[in-house]
């Protein structure tokens, strides 16, 4: 032992009901970053058929929420894990809560869709919120990416991605707040887009989250509210 | 609910990836999820707060030239609860026999290095054993009372010091029996038979008997790993309890019960201290790779 090849339980089933519950955490992950892209599409597209199919997702998503809850209460309640395996289970717990926020931000963005495509606004609006989509959902990508592999470098690389979306969220609203000004009748739907962008924004920040939470499985360190500099400190310093 | 993304067959491709890992002359499937990433910690224990109880300094011991504990050292913190866990053998149970010289029983038995408690050598020629195991007190697995009345048990180790007084007597076998959680239980049968007790009770009746002569440490190996749940837990919070008084070393086979009673934990494997550290540090994010190995259940 300690020669760091032996990673299997005792317990094999123990091994099969992490891995049962790490393998629909990726599933759940999948399905939200494909409802994500989904719904910028149809905003952009004014796919109205395509923004009812992210808005439907929404069901499946909540129901991996809650079944892989229940599967983790089961695991702390009769395998009592400890040392990675608890920091496992607990890293699962929140970020399924982050999966579940990003899937409704993302039915937000469809139904905005849905809003924008009746009232025909125009298509500048979606200028600076594609570019910003495209970031997101790279984001959203990489941390689930990072999570399967367990890789708290790609974890801080993510994010450290989050204040461009914050910049970029910035820039679209000072963008959106000159159409308002230009032409009253354009802010109901501007208002739309701001609510969008609002949406990005806020999946960033959920990315983030999850990072946050890669680290804490992997390093055993808790990197909420620090700087990413600080939290690249960490990451490198680990004794890999 | 599928996924029909191909990003998320590529994700779940990615982890689901068994990996293949050869030892010298064997193949070892490892499991899909692959922890290889994960790392240690260098979180400081606490420890270096705490007031020293018991210094154990270069400490080495042979069973007939065989060497059971090797190198040891490391620092008992005052009123505070310790934990040995490892696999059966590993020295822990050796190493707590040390701190009331029970290994000088054993024939064969050799040391190097030396145990300090509250600074003195508890090896010098000088100290008397039988005032150090006054001081150092010890509860074993098996709840040993002696054939006599709950009160005689609890009394025994006073009447041995040639305490005479009634009164005097009486008033230590109450609070010894309500110290070890007992008193409620007993105190209308007390010249009934310590036999007569239940497993649970019995331990309880021991641990009184122990504090009843008022040591500086106690000693608990495997104190509850012959009785059921209900009367380990009553142990659990009697150890609890007990700790404002005491320094209090436990060894014991049960990983939760060191989690959830201890303040620090020793892991030990083949004679060795892999790793001290305190509790919630071991347990959350051990800084070796074999203490993660033992508590996660991977050891063997």
């Amino acid at each position: 032992m300690g020669n760091g090849v032996k990673n299997q339980h005792i317990s094999r089933q123990f091994d099969d009901e992490l891995e049962n519950v790490l393998g629909k955490v990726l599933a759940m992950g999948g399905l939200v970053e494909q409802q994500l892209n989904n719904a910028l599409k149809s905003l952009i597209d004014g796919d109205t058929e395509l923004a009812t199919v992210v808005i439907e997702t929404e069901i499946q998503v909540n129901t991996y929420e809650v079944t892989i809850d229940q599967e983790c209460t089961k695991i702390l309640a009769r395998r009592q894990p400890a040392a990675s395996d608890l920091r496992l289970v607990t890293a699962i717990s929140k970020t399924i809560t982050d999966l579940e926020r990003v899937g409704d931000e993302a039915e937000k963005i469809a139904k905005m869709g849905l809003e924008l495509t009746e009232k025909q606004g125009p298509k500048s609006y979606y200028v600076g919120i594609n570019a910003m989509g495209n970031l997101v959902s790279r984001m959203l990508h990489d941390v689930l990416d990072a999570f399967a592999r367990m890789d708290s470098i790609r974890a801080v690389e993510v994010a450290s991605k989050e204040p461009e979306s914050d910049d970029q969220y910035s820039a679209i609203l000072r963008q959106l707040i000159t159409y308002m000004m230009e032409d009253a009748r354009n802010i109901s739907g501007t208002l739309d887009a701001v609510w969008v962008a609002r949406a990005l924004e806020r999946i960033g920040d959920h990315s983030r989250n999850i990072c946050e939470n890669i680290i804490y499985l992997v390093e055993g360190k808790d990197v909420r509210h620090i700087s990413i500099e600080r939290m690249e400190e960490i990451v490198s310093n680990s004794n890999r | 609910m599928q996924q029909n993304n191909p990003n998320t067959a590529k994700i779940i491709k990615a982890y689901a990836e068994e990996k293949v890992v050869t030892e010298p002359g064997t193949t070892t499937k490892t499991h899909a999820i692959d922890m290889s990433n994960i790392v240690k910690s260098d979180v400081d224990a606490k420890l270096a707060d705490e007031k020293v109880c018991i210094e154990i300094t270069d400490f080495n011991l042979f069973y007939s030239g065989k060497q059971a504990l090797k190198d040891i050292n490391m620092t008992i913190p005052d009123k505070r609860v310790t934990a040995f866990i490892g696999p059966s053998g590993c020295g822990k149970s050796t190493l707590l026999r040390c701190f009331n010289r029970m290994n000088d029983l054993v024939d064969g038995v050799t040391i190097e290095g030396n145990i300090k408690l509250e600074g003195n050598d508890i090896f010098d020629k000088n100290v008397n054993v039988a005032d150090l195991r006054r001081r150092v007190g010890m509860v074993f697995q098996k709840p040993n009372p002696f054939p006599k009345s709950i009160y005689e048990n609890v009394a025994y180790g006073l009447r041995i010091q040639g305490i005479r007084d009634r009164r005097t007597i009486d008033t230590v076998v109450e609070r010894s029996l309500k110290g070890a959680a007992l008193w409620d239980e007993v105190k209308d049968r007390l010249d009934d038979l310590a036999m007569g007790l239940s497993g649970g009770q019995q331990q309880r009746l021991v641990i009184a008997r122990a504090i009843a002569i008022e040591p500086e440490v106690i000693l608990l190996d495997e104190p509850a790993s012959a009785l059921d749940p209900i009367s380990t837990l009553k142990i659990e919070e009697l150890i609890y309890e007990l700790k404002d008084k005491f320094t209090i070393v436990i060894v014991t086979h049960n990983m939760q019960q060191a989690a959830r009673v201890s303040d620090y934990t020793a892991y030990m494997y083949m004679g060795e201290m892999v790793e001290f550290n305190d509790t919630s540090t071991l347990f959350t994010n051990p800084n070796k790779k074999m203490t993660e190995d033992y508590i996660t259940g991977r050891y063997g």
